[in-house]
């Protein structure tokens, strides 16, 4: 049994019966995403645990994990910096500002720094076109960004995690 | 508001429905909400009316969807037999993911009492016991702010058991999705909510009559949904007496891009295009001049500058021009922008999210990137530009959901308009402007 799935067995058993009868399949999202939170990514043990807890084929639990792009199997940075290059933000500067992070900190595109402590992503849409460009940062949104912006967020970041920042 | 009022500010051609209030750091919690009359429609619905004349009213008011096809939402409600002994569903659509798109996130962040007591309405109107709000899962912010509201409501009574004293009981509950364009289109945001990969699913059977785990459900947008306590708690009447008769009500509009001030308007439909872009927004950003504009999220077709001219934000005149008003998710472009290089932007994202099931647009989707890729590598050929316009035409209408067509409409828009962009690429080997996509100052 997975630690991670064990212990957040309340809470589930919770949101269980929160749902109507015949539901248990609807639970994989969200208990996927709890898992997400405390692990960081989600690993075959709670795979495994889910599978078995609600009955469910462990397939459905590979086939939604390697469908939405929120979901991890391995584990990331400390820091997730996701920044949205779609057309509003691209409009308002996103390829500035994500070229500026990557040489920043010396990642590609999706990569971690050598520390471990940064992982660079892009995103599509996230509805924040108005306050274009957006940067969400452990899934939190930092909307009208500017390279001035990111560079004091990375600093602040690199400070609190007790790194360089790149 | 008394009836007066509102067909005062209906002659303004400035109604409000959504946006009456001034946005504070508390005005979006219980006490402040129904200081403005929140609940009461709610109060109205249980206490005077019955299922079928709430429905009826909805039906009447003329209201249409707001997601982007602008079904008549009574037409979706008629079909519900309440009274056929299974459970029925409500979902409320919030994955609002259409790039450009805004608006629904203004409601849920801001006025989500307005949302709940519309779907606890809807809810009464369709007899569901349990009801659902989709929600993109990158939604942080509006998520907290819904589900304080939910907490508020459960504490007031307003939600759950015997509602209001009256014997009704339903629930709502959000459910978060995890990273899906396509789990916007109705069916697939259902597969979602089972639990599954976000698939779109074939109609017939429709969602009203096999929906949810098989059961009849109602899928509305957010912005739909919150619309229903107005027409409740003033009547259809008054509903129809805002916008045009054959679209009543506001519309939200969220506009971006290359504009002074973006941000959401509620506008009444028929609102002069040019007085929003102009007055509302401040005009264009850097006093840049106008390119063009998209006017409901990247799926609607481009409308030139000179093409909006004249025309008012409503669907029986922007239609004829071309285009749609769609999800009501609007981006300014400024002369100097490559049209390219954003028509490159938007097929990497219709690439990475298309589901796959359809070969037209699994196969079309990656085949329309590769080919802008090559074009903006300086490899492109002249014949290139009409296979793209050959694939969008065959993924249109031969796809599960409107994925497909929608992104050959976005790329037959931007090639029909702009194709001496493209052909002057593939010619000389760059951009007619620089490859630019922002609006910078002029120095």
């Amino acid at each position: 049994m997975s630690d991670v799935v064990a212990s957040l067995m309340p809470e589930f058993e919770r949101l269980r019966r929160r749902f109507p009868e015949g539901f248990d399949s609807s639970m994989t999202l969200p208990c996927l995403r709890r898992v997400q939170e405390v692990r960081g990514h989600v690993a075959d043990e709670d795979i495994q645990a889910l599978a078995q807890w609600l009955d469910l084929p462990r397939i459905q639990f590979d086939e939604v994990l390697s469908y939405y792009t929120q979901f991890r199997r391995r584990p990331v940075g400390q820091v997730r910096l996701e920044i949205c290059r779609n057309v509003s933000c691209s409009m308002r500067g996103a390829e500035r500002l994500l070229g500026h992070v990557c040489k920043r900190l010396g990642v590609e595109e999706g990569g971690t720094t050598v520390d471990g402590r940064f992982t660079v992503t892009t995103a599509e849409c996230l509805g924040s076109c108005g306050t274009a460009p957006v940067m969400v940062v452990d899934d939190e949104y930092h909307e009208s960004m500017d390279i001035e912006k990111v560079d004091r967020l990375i600093d602040a970041r690199a400070h609190a995690e007790g790194g360089r920042g790149g | 508001m008394p009836r007066e009022a509102v067909v005062a500010e209906v002659r303004e051609r400035d109604a409000k429905i959504l946006m009456t209030f001034p946005v504070t750091a508390t005005s979006h919690l219980l006490a402040e909400a129904r200081a403005r009359g929140a609940y009461a429609a709610l109060e109205k619905a249980l206490r005077t009316m019955t299922p079928q004349q709430v429905a009826k009213e909805v039906t009447a008011s003329g209201l249409q969807g707001r997601g982007g096809a602008a079904f008549p939402a009574g037409r979706k409600w008629a079909v519900i037999q309440y009274d056929d002994g299974q459970p029925h569903y409500l979902c409320a659509n919030a994955d609002e993911g259409e790039p450009g798109t805004f608006k629904d996130r203004w409601i849920l962040e801001n006025s989500p009492h307005q949302l709940v007591e519309s779907m606890l309405i809807a809810a009464y109107a369709l007899q569901v016991r349990h009801a659902f709000v989709y929600m993109r899962g990158e939604f942080s912010a509006p998520f907290r702010r819904l589900q304080g509201a939910l907490d508020e409501a459960y504490a007031a009574g307003l939600i759950g058991e015997n509602i209001l004293g009256t014997g009704f009981n339903c629930d709502i509950m959000i459910y978060r999705g995890a990273g899906s364009y396509v789990c916007g289109e109705a069916s697939a945001l259902l597969s979602s909510i089972e639990g599954k990969r976000g698939y779109p699913r074939n109609r017939p059977p429709r969602l009203t009559v096999k929906g949810l785990y098989q059961r009849p459900t109602v899928v509305n947008n957010v912005e739909t949904l919150s619309n229903v306590a107005w027409i409740v708690q003033h009547g259809a009447e008054a509903f129809k007496a805002v916008g045009t008769p054959k679209c009543p009500g506001t519309r939200l509009i969220s506009i971006s891009g290359h504009i002074a001030r973006p941000g959401v308007y509620e506008i009444e439909v028929g609102y002069p295009w040019k007085r929003l872009i102009y007055d509302d927004c401040g005009g264009m950003l850097h006093g840049a001049a106008l390119k063009c504009v998209i006017p409901g999220g990247i799926s609607t077709k481009v409308l030139t500058a000179a093409e909006i001219e004249t025309l008012n934000l409503d669907p029986a005149e922007v239609e004829p021009a071309g285009s749609s008003m769609g999800s009501g998710g609007m981006v300014a472009i400024a002369e100097g922008t490559c049209m390219v290089r954003l028509l490159q932007v938007m097929l990497r994202f219709y690439h990475h999210e298309s589901c796959g099931q359809c070969t037209p647009c699994r196969e079309g989707m990656g085949w329309l990137h590769r080919l802008i890729d090559r074009i903006v590598d300086g490899q492109g050929r002249l014949d290139d530009l009409d296979m793209m316009a050959r694939i969008s035409r065959l993924q249109d209408g031969n796809t599960i959901c409107g994925m497909g067509d929608a992104a050959g409409y976005a790329t037959l828009g931007i090639l029909a308009k702009y194709r001496h962009e493209f052909e002057h690429w593939i010619r000389e080997g760059r951009s007619m402007h620089e490859g630019n996509l922002e609006c910078r100052r002029s120095s």
